[in-house]
């Protein structure tokens, strides 16, 4: 029987920063891919922020597989014929922005999966891990057809389904109100296409979220990201929402796609792949265990996710919940105890790293988004604001102010509405 | 082989090599248009289907007669990859042929270098090769080993089984099949898709990747003689190679009475003359 100090069930971004870290410190670690390689069967948006990277790769800026740095913000309320955009640009003479860029996963997850090898992990792809293996009650390895591997840990880095979090008995299945669904066009346009398209350098990236009619004014947002050479057109959307109105996910985006505000982008685009992936909402509150004896869980597979609205977070999260529980490991191995005792630290280096506070903070954002209004009524409100503020037709012109009263006072009561900014400014 | 003419000794398992292309993805092939030539780079690749039944096919004997399977490839350093998959499988181990010499290589130096390295790796009892590669269809290569080792062949097999000293194979022809036997050592040519490659296991392909078992050789370790290899020593002349466009449809539809819509296409076949009238 193959020994480990260390399996990871997962080579995504959350197991392959754990391989990583692990392999560094000198663990014997086997990490264990369903796909052939690492990123093939992952979605995201597009986007990744940047923050954690440097830190743990040296090298990142010269090495990651970045497509473009994300230098425009766009933030566009959307009914079926207008639209109004808020737009927020960083762009600095080289043409380079550190905060978040676009990546590709296939490319980008190999990538980290490759820094683990190279720091001395060992990879295997295309298997499937069957179960978990247990002696006397504990977790002891895992089980892959005829096999057993043993370990004195096993971490599920298995994303957003996670059967092994659910088969260690620290989650539930996940009910229909706690997930969104999310689906993504990947469309290919030649680069000088793209750049001046969207008015972008040579390295320089736009990222957009939609709010409105992109998701048919269902709870959600849609989403687009420049990369080199093409565009991922997505949007993401509530799957309670989904089933009470008796929508299907690709209608929806099918619709977007058509807006003329889109249609203008991706014209002429040959859509080269088509990928649906289901998100985590739970918000800290209802934030599943993060570990027990032997076993801890990381990125999608513990839910660490943040999404409120206009940013869509899970690659940095994973990262850092990977390295966190690495950290945790690597104090479990100190102390020669990997019980739930040995492995308590990894909440206290995820506290370290902010995210428990991120976390915190928007630990509202999920009931925030579930206020329907913001996604039916505001949208509208501030897309028909505009379009009578800029109509001119012979008929004498309206004060703005008397616009602005009609609009928002016809449509929602001036209380729900500065309740609802209040509920808002506070959970973002 | 110079003791090819002895008897094998009963019970001792058997000596197998399995010889591995790696090729491009069929479903990523696409022809590059302006060069004429396959398409290689960014195209993934993987172990020609047809070896992946002789791999299977060598796994099969040794399950029920014990002894050796050793892969063999010839070609870059990132055909491993294959030979991994093989171990995977359950090969005990590879060795792969890898030498800027051997590089333009046609058929005739392959099968001269893969049968100059089987030469050095001991008593060997049988060889298997896949019928032919999905990326040049030519299946000289098996051929050609046997023809270089001077030992019997059987081509294009699709079962095979070992009585006492003697191998007996059916194989396929244009008709039919045909049963053959003969005497070891002998190379058989698998036909593709002729039983289910087993997928690997884990505990093998951590085996495959840890453990010390793919040798490469350089064309002076396996006793070659340079001026054969390469594009020097390779017949293969590939003067043109034609693409074909296909034509664009002409998008007309017959609409109305369906019983007319008949009559109608089948005058206007008959009048282009896809059809006899």
């Amino acid at each position: 029987m193959d020994e480990f100090d260390v399996v990871i069930i997962g080579a995504g971004p959350a197991g392959s920063s754990t391989a990583y870290r692990l392999a560094k410190e000198g663990f014997n670690v086997l990490f264990v891919e369903r796909s052939n390689r690492p990123g093939s069967k992952n979605v995201f948006g597009g986007r990744i922020y940047s923050y954690p990277f440097p830190e743990i790769y040296p090298d990142f800026w010269k090495e990651a597989p970045i497509e473009r740095y994300v230098t425009q913000e766009n933030l566009v309320f959307m009914t079926e014929s207008n639209s109004v955009t808020m737009k927020f640009d960083s762009s600095s003479s080289e043409g380079v922005s550190t905060q978040s860029f676009t990546a590709l996963r296939e490319k980008f997850d190999s990538w980290m999966a490759k820094k683990a090898e190279e720091a001395g992990a060992l990879l295997i792809t295309g298997t499937r891990v069957d179960d978990l293996y247990w002696e006397n009650g504990k977790i002891a390895g895992i089980i892959a057809g005829p096999d057993t591997v043993r370990s004195n840990v096993v971490v599920a880095a298995d994303g957003v389904v996670s059967d092994f979090a659910q088969k260690a008995g620290l989650r539930r299945e996940l009910t229909a109100k706690e997930v969104s669904v999310a689906v993504k066009e990947t469309i290919k346009l030649p680069k000088e296409t793209i750049q001046d398209r969207f008015n972008l350098g040579k390295r320089e990236g736009a990222a957009y979220s939609f709010v409105g009619s992109a998701t048919g004014y269902l709870r959600g947002g849609g989403f687009l990201y420049t990369n080199k050479e093409t565009i991922s057109l997505g949007a993401v959307v509530n799957s309670e929402d989904l089933s009470l109105q008796k929508k299907e996910i690709f209608e929806i985006i099918e619709n977007f796609k058509l807006h003329p505000f889109i249609q203008k982008l991706v014209r002429g685009g040959k859509v080269v792949e088509y990928s649906a992936h289901m998100i985590p909402e739970l918000g800290v509150n209802t934030l599943p265990a993060l570990f027990k004896d032997n076993f801890l869980a990381v990125g999608d597979a513990a839910a660490m996710v943040i999404n409120h609205g206009y940013t869509y977070r899970g690659v940095d999260l994973a990262v850092v919940s990977g390295i966190s529980a690495a950290e945790a490991i690597i104090q479990a191995r100190q102390r020669g105890d990997y019980s739930h005792m040995g492995l308590s630290s990894y909440p206290d280096f995820l506290k370290k790293r902010g995210i428990m506070d991120d976390m915190n903070k928007f630990k509202n954002a999920p009931s925030f988004l579930q206020n329907a209004r913001i996604f039916t009524a505001y949208p509208r409100m501030v897309c028909d604001f505009f379009d009578r503020m800029y109509t001119v037709d012979g008929k004498g012109k309206e004060k703005i102010f008397d616009i602005g009263k009609d609009e928002m006072f016809g449509k929602v009561s001036v209380l729900k509405m500065l309740r609802d900014m209040m509920s808002g400014l506070r959970s973002m | 082989m110079e003791d090819g003419q002895e008897a094998r000794p009963p019970n001792q398992g058997l000596k197998i090599v399995v010889c591995i292309k790696q090729v491009p993805k069929g479903e990523q092939l696409e022809i590059d248009p302006v060069k004429k030539t396959l398409r290689r780079e960014g195209v993934e690749s993987e172990m020609n289907p047809a070896d992946k039944n002789a791999v299977e096919m060598a796994l099969g004997f040794k399950d029920e007669h014990g002894g050796e399977v050793i892969a063999l490839s010839m070609g870059s350093r990132s055909f491993e990859r294959s030979l991994r998959m093989a171990i995977g499988m359950g090969a005990d181990r590879a060795v792969l042929l890898s030498d800027r010499a051997l590089a333009g290589s046609d058929t005739t130096p392959t099968s001269y270098a893969l049968a100059g390295t089987i030469s050095l790796l001991g008593k060997i009892d049988l060889i298997l090769c896949g019928e032919e590669t999905s990326d040049s269809s030519t299946g000289h290569v098996g051929p050609g080993i046997a023809g270089h080792l001077e030992i019997p062949q059987i081509t294009y097999v699709t079962e095979a089984k070992v009585e006492n000293d003697k191998i007996i194979a059916k194989r396929q022809v244009e008709f039919g099949f045909e049963t053959w036997e003969t005497t070891f050592p002998a190379l058989l040519t698998v036909k593709f898709g002729c039983n289910r490659p087993r997928e690997p296991t884990l505990s093998r392909k951590i085996k495959a990747k840890r453990g010390n078992v793919i040798q490469t050789w350089s064309a002076k370790d396996a006793g070659l003689d340079e001026s054969k290899l390469g594009l020097n020593g390779s017949p293969t002349i590939v003067s043109t190679i034609d693409t074909v466009e296909l034509p664009s449809r002409k998008g007309e539809l017959f609409s109305g009475n369906l019983g007319k819509n008949v009559s109608d296409l089948i005058s206007r076949l008959v009048r282009d003359g896809f059809i006899r009238g």
